[in-house]
């Protein structure tokens, strides 16, 4: 279980996609970095992932961690964004049976799970299909 | 010149039919359909709440104003079913869309009514040069008892609007508000669902205060019935919107637009704005637009905006408000719905 301070401390990626770039390399991080690996350049400039992209891979999820047990089954899947970041996420407003590598996704706040009766609500991104 | 400078709206994709609920009440579905002139609702899904869809039409109308975030002075979120009991429900929309530390946040309380207000306060403070942007937010996901009669029609959307002084889609006419003490509807602290005075939200309350705020506006603008190209009026039910634009002499035409509550039910906070955001969606530059919410306890908050030109604009840079309506539906089957809303839970 996750505690309002992580939770707090994950707000920019989780809320806004923030993430950062190393214009030298051209290689975006999420979550955002220190130094780029590449060429350890410090001098990254902020960055915000797109919100569209496909689905690379999913897997059902039938028996998942505690604070996600109201949910299950659930969807999870690696999504890759038109930026070319991969993320993973669930997806959701799909039938299982609908959803089919290389569909088109976009991004959707959601609430993430609940710390139990009382505890704090996390809210984040989650995918849902994006027929256009 | 002040007024809206983005707008968006958000509905959820699940559905669930007036007979889909008759059948597990034994009640005549057709009876309902005809008495609420309503024939499907819309229902969030179990990872949506006020906040969500708060922050998805405020995402939208962002696409339409095509501002900064972070020039956004002040962040209103009206509901009367915001996620937490102690802690605003502004604080997460604010930081989804980018407006902090600067700015000033509030969530507001009034049943169906809250949404404009948050909107009436957000416009009022730009007008008065306090900020440079405000937006304003009506959301809810409402919940009626198991087969009492709002089960069939409180459902879920969210509408935003953003103020501003260029570029403007909508200029403020004037604003308006008629307000009494009226113990129509209400939720004691700690019940889950609400209660209602039956026949009494009628006559002394929907009617008398829509109307009064309607007469009110249009009277210290020196404005009839005619001079508007469309009204939106909060939408319990179908007929209620009907009936009060026939009482102040308004036409079919006038309503039918912003008239979504057949096929999206009571969005409560969400309604008259979600109204408004689909008469945007298809007004001309020039049009006059009257818009008159509705919240029990009870009062009303109206508005006279002039489209202008640059609605063209901005209109298809975020989903339309039917589009939304009508497109990509999800039906439930009553037992989903139930679980969905909570009525049933899990063992833990
Ligand atoms: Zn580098």
């Amino acid at each position: 279980m996750s505690t309002p301070s992580r939770y707090w401390r994950e707000i920019p990626q989780r809320y806004r996609l923030e993430a950062n770039k190393c214009n030298r390399c051209e290689l975006t991080f999420f979550p955002p970095r220190l130094l780029c690996p590449e060429c350890k350049n410090r001098k990254l400039e902020k960055s915000k992932l797109t919100e569209k992209g496909k689905v690379i891979t999913y897997t059902i999820i039938r028996v998942p961690p505690a604070q996600f047990s109201d949910q299950a089954p659930y969807a999870v899947g690696i999504i890759e964004l038109e930026d070319g970041v991969r993320l993973t996420g669930q997806i959701v407003d799909c039938a299982f049976e609908d959803i089919k590598i290389g569909m088109k996704v976009k991004l959707e706040f959601r609430k993430l799970f609940e710390e139990g009766h009382a505890g704090i609500l996390c809210y984040g991104y989650k995918f849902v299909p994006h027929g256009e | 010149m002040e007024g809206i400078i983005g707008y968006g709206a958000y509905i959820p994709r699940n559905r669930i039919k007036v007979e889909e609920i008759a059948k597990v009440w034994g009640t005549d579905a057709p009876s309902y359909k005809r008495g609420l002139m309503l024939e499907e609702k819309s229902v969030p899904s179990p990872d949506q709440d006020t906040i969500t869809m708060s922050v998805e039409a405020s995402k939208n109308a962002l696409k339409r104003a095509k501002i900064d975030p972070a020039d956004i002075g002040a962040v209103y979120i009206g509901s009367e079913s915001h996620p937490y009991a102690v802690k605003p429900s502004g604080t997460v929309v604010a930081e989804a869309l980018g407006a902090t530390p600067e700015a000033h946040t509030a969530d507001f309380e009034f049943a169906c009514k809250a949404g404009t207000e948050s909107m009436f306060v957000a416009l009022n403070l730009v007008k008065a040069g306090v900020i440079k942007f405000g937006m304003g937010v009506g959301a809810d996901t409402s919940q009626g008892a198991p087969g009492d009669a709002l089960e069939y029609s409180a459902a879920a959307g969210a509408a935003a609007f953003i103020f501003g002084r260029d570029k403007i889609v909508a200029k403020i006419v004037d604003t308006y508000a008629y307000m009494t003490d009226t113990p129509d509807f209400w939720r004691r602290e700690y019940q889950y669902y609400p209660q209602h005075g039956g026949r009494f939200t009628g006559e002394p309350a929907y009617f008398k205060h829509v109307t009064g705020a309607a007469r009110g506006i249009m009277q210290n603008n020196d404005m009839k019935p005619e001079d508007f190209d469309y009204v939106i009026f909060h939408q319990p039910n179908g007929k209620f919107p009907l009936r009060v634009g026939k009482m102040l002499g308004f036409k079919k035409e006038q309503i039918e637009p912003g008239w979504l509550v057949n096929k999206l039910g009571n969005t409560y906070s969400g309604s008259s704005p979600l109204g408004l955001a689909a008469t945007l969606d298809i007004a001309k530059p020039g049009d006059m637009v009257l818009i008159v919410s509705y919240g029990s306890g009870a009062g009303s908050d109206a508005f006279i905006f002039k489209v202008t030109d640059h609605i063209e604009e901005v209109r298809n840079l975020a989903p339309l408000t039917r589009d939304l309506l009508d497109k990509n539906k999800n039906y439930l089957e009553y037992g989903e719905y139930a679980k969905f809303r909570r009525k049933i839970r899990k063992a833990d």
